[in-house]
């Protein structure tokens, strides 16, 4: 009797297999996601860093150069794989939108807690929420068929460009700021509302002079994701930029991004080659570009949590 | 200035940009509706595709989008319950699990063009799969991991602790504690988060372009066996979704009736998610009432 239930004590009960089983299953799960993670980052960085390796191609010219033509060498043997006009338009069209949607998402946000709570709730999120929704490609075909011919009409030219570019973005990443921003606003502490009222400031000096600043960490993660995200987008811009990979000279000049010269060019070289090397290589500058806003957005955190 | 004359100018400039935000997405959906509605019926919606004569329809495209929604939840569903519940509930907090949160977040902020061309490189290059529905699925999955697994942990961590307690206290074990009592009450709340992700997968076509491709062959819908290549179960064929098709029409312009098509595409993804938010909310409303006491 006594060695039986020695025996069955000494044993692993059934629960405890579950237990074990069930913690490993869901590690692995999560193991899973995150050895996905570090092989996107090996998979591309081998790819697009061959074009310097394999095809050695100066870096610095890369960076610098203005002709984007990889299929032609110029007059001292190099490849023409110039890639500024590309990194300009994406800077261009991120900073651009970014600060068209940044007095508009801050201002809804402000609106939505701290002068109207209730239509913010009832009305504006819903509006936000809905305004996430609607697909990129959406946006890309509104841009193209209502965007570009106003630009036609207003400027001249094909209307393809940064400005439409611009446009379209804005749009697209309004949403994401204005929820973050609201976010950011919702955690600063009531009592310091209470406590600017109770001096008698209005609520416009209590927003301007107290919540603002207060709230200025969340703010600029707010702005910087969006930035992200306008950094990344692919297809809406690539459908109203007019794809020409050239220094952009004016704001309604066609001109192209990263992400734009990589949809269209992925499908019509061969892999292994110079000229798509030399796309992974592009790529390879946005893998970055997203790893450093992600940085960015630590270092604002952190930050923002040293002031507390 | 007047402090209370600015009070009242800022009051106002608030004022106009909120209601800036609620006409430009009254705009947007009215153009798309009033644009797309006049080209949607049953023709467009069940008719295939053509390339170089006008009057196609998008009968293929839609079946693709929501078998390939399908596919991408079946396999990133389980993927993300299990990471979302060791987060929440097993993760210790040390150096290992911030590293794993931060390649998370990471993952999350990744341009979806980088997602697809990864895609691209493991499944249609080195896999061997070509562009199809399977390298489309797995591609998706890894643009949907890091969204539906956070919304699945904050749906578990919504749970009260007081519930965890109680499932230890009567004996259970911790995952037949998160098994049969914290899934349960967080049902609700994952289930709106993955409608949602839905509607994001619905609608997302730069992470396919290059990995289910870009073309929608023919299919025969009285076939079922998923190992015909006409058969419309087949994960090996190359399919066009929705929104790569609008893509496609609008930048290769061969169509004729480009524009018309478009719209009533448009119309039709719009119209798809707008379901997708509003079950998402209704379902989980409903939900969390039958589940739970509140009322």
């Amino acid at each position: 009797m006594n060695k039986q239930l020695a025996e069955q004590l000494r044993k692993r009960s059934k629960a405890a297999w579950l237990e074990r089983i069930g913690k490993i299953v869901s590690f692995s799960a999560l193991a899973l996601i995150t050895l996905t993670v570090f092989a996107i980052i090996i998979f591309v960085a081998s790819k697009g860093l061959a074009t310097f390796f394999d095809n050695h191609v100066n870096f610095w010219n890369f960076l610098t150069g203005k002709n984007w033509n990889p299929t032609i060498t110029d007059k001292s043997g190099q490849p023409e794989v110039g890639a500024l006009p590309m990194i300009t338009g994406s800077f261009v069209v991120t900073l651009l939108s970014a600060l068209l949607a940044t007095p508009f998402a801050i201002g809804t946000a402000i609106f939505m807690t701290e002068i109207s709570p209730r239509r913010g709730a009832r009305i504006l999120q819903p509006v936000t929420e809905l305004l996430v929704g609607i697909p990129s490609v959406v946006y890309g075909f509104i841009g193209l068929t209502v965007v570009v011919p106003v630009i036609r009409t207003i400027f001249g030219g094909s209307g393809f460009g940064i400005l439409a570019g611009t446009f379209v973005l804005f749009v697209m990443i309004l949403p994401t700021v204005t929820s973050m921003s609201v976010d950011a606003l919702k955690t600063v502490p009531r009592y310091y509302r209470e406590a600017a009222l109770a001096l008698g400031a209005t609520r416009w000096q209590t927003i301007y002079k107290v919540i603002l600043r207060a709230a200025t960490p969340g703010l600029l993660t707010a702005i910087v994701f969006g930035m992200a995200r306008a950094f990344g987008e692919a297809l809406a811009v690539q459908m109203v930029i007019g794809n020409a990979a050239l220094m952009p000279s004016s704001l309604v000049s066609p001109s192209s991004t990263l992400t734009s010269v990589l949809t269209t060019g992925i499908g019509n070289t061969v892999m292994g080659s110079l000229d798509n090397n030399a796309l992974w290589s592009l790529a390879l500058v946005l893998l970055v570009m997203s790893l450093i806003f992600n940085l960015i957005v630590r270092l604002i955190g952190r930050k923002g949590a040293m002031h507390k | 200035m007047n402090p209370k004359t600015a009070n009242k100018i800022a009051t106002g400039v608030l004022y106009g940009t909120a209601g800036t935000i609620v006409l430009i997405l009254a705009a947007l959906l009215g153009y798309i509706i009033v644009t797309g509605l006049p080209h949607i019926s049953w023709h467009f919606l069940t008719s295939p595709s053509k390339a170089f004569t006008a009057g196609g329809g998008i009968g293929i495209q839609l079946f693709n989008s929501f078998y390939l929604l399908v596919l991408t939840l079946l396999i990133s569903f389980p993927i993300a319950l299990g990471a979302g519940i060791y987060l929440n509930e097993y993760a210790p907090k040390n150096a290992l699990t911030s590293l794993i949160r931060t390649a998370i977040e990471i993952l999350s902020s990744l341009p979806s063009v980088v997602v697809g061309l990864f895609g691209f490189l493991i499944f249609v290059v080195q896999f061997g799969f070509g562009f199809s529905i399977l390298s489309g699925a797995f591609s998706l999955t890894f643009f949907n991991l890091p969204l539906l697994t956070r919304s699945i942990e904050e749906a578990l961590a919504a749970v009260p602790e007081t519930q965890r307690e109680g499932g230890l206290a009567l004996g259970l074990s911790r995952w037949e504690t998160v098994i049969y009592i914290i899934l349960p009450a967080a049902l609700p709340s994952i289930l709106t988060g993955v409608i949602l992700s839905a509607g994001r997968i619905f609608g997302e076509a730069a992470a396919l372009i290059y990995t289910a491709g870009q073309s929608a062959p023919a299919l025969d819908f009285a076939n079922w066996n998923p190992f015909d290549i006409s058969s419309p179960l087949n994960p090996m064929r190359p399919a066009e979704t929705l929104a790569v098709h609008i893509w496609k029409i609008n930048s290769e312009g061969i169509m004729p009736d480009a524009k018309a098509v478009s719209s009533g595409a448009s119309a039709v993804l719009v119209i798809a998610v707008l379901l997708f938010n509003l079950s998402a909310r209704y379902i989980g409303r409903r939900l969390f009432k039958k589940l739970t006491a509140a009322d």
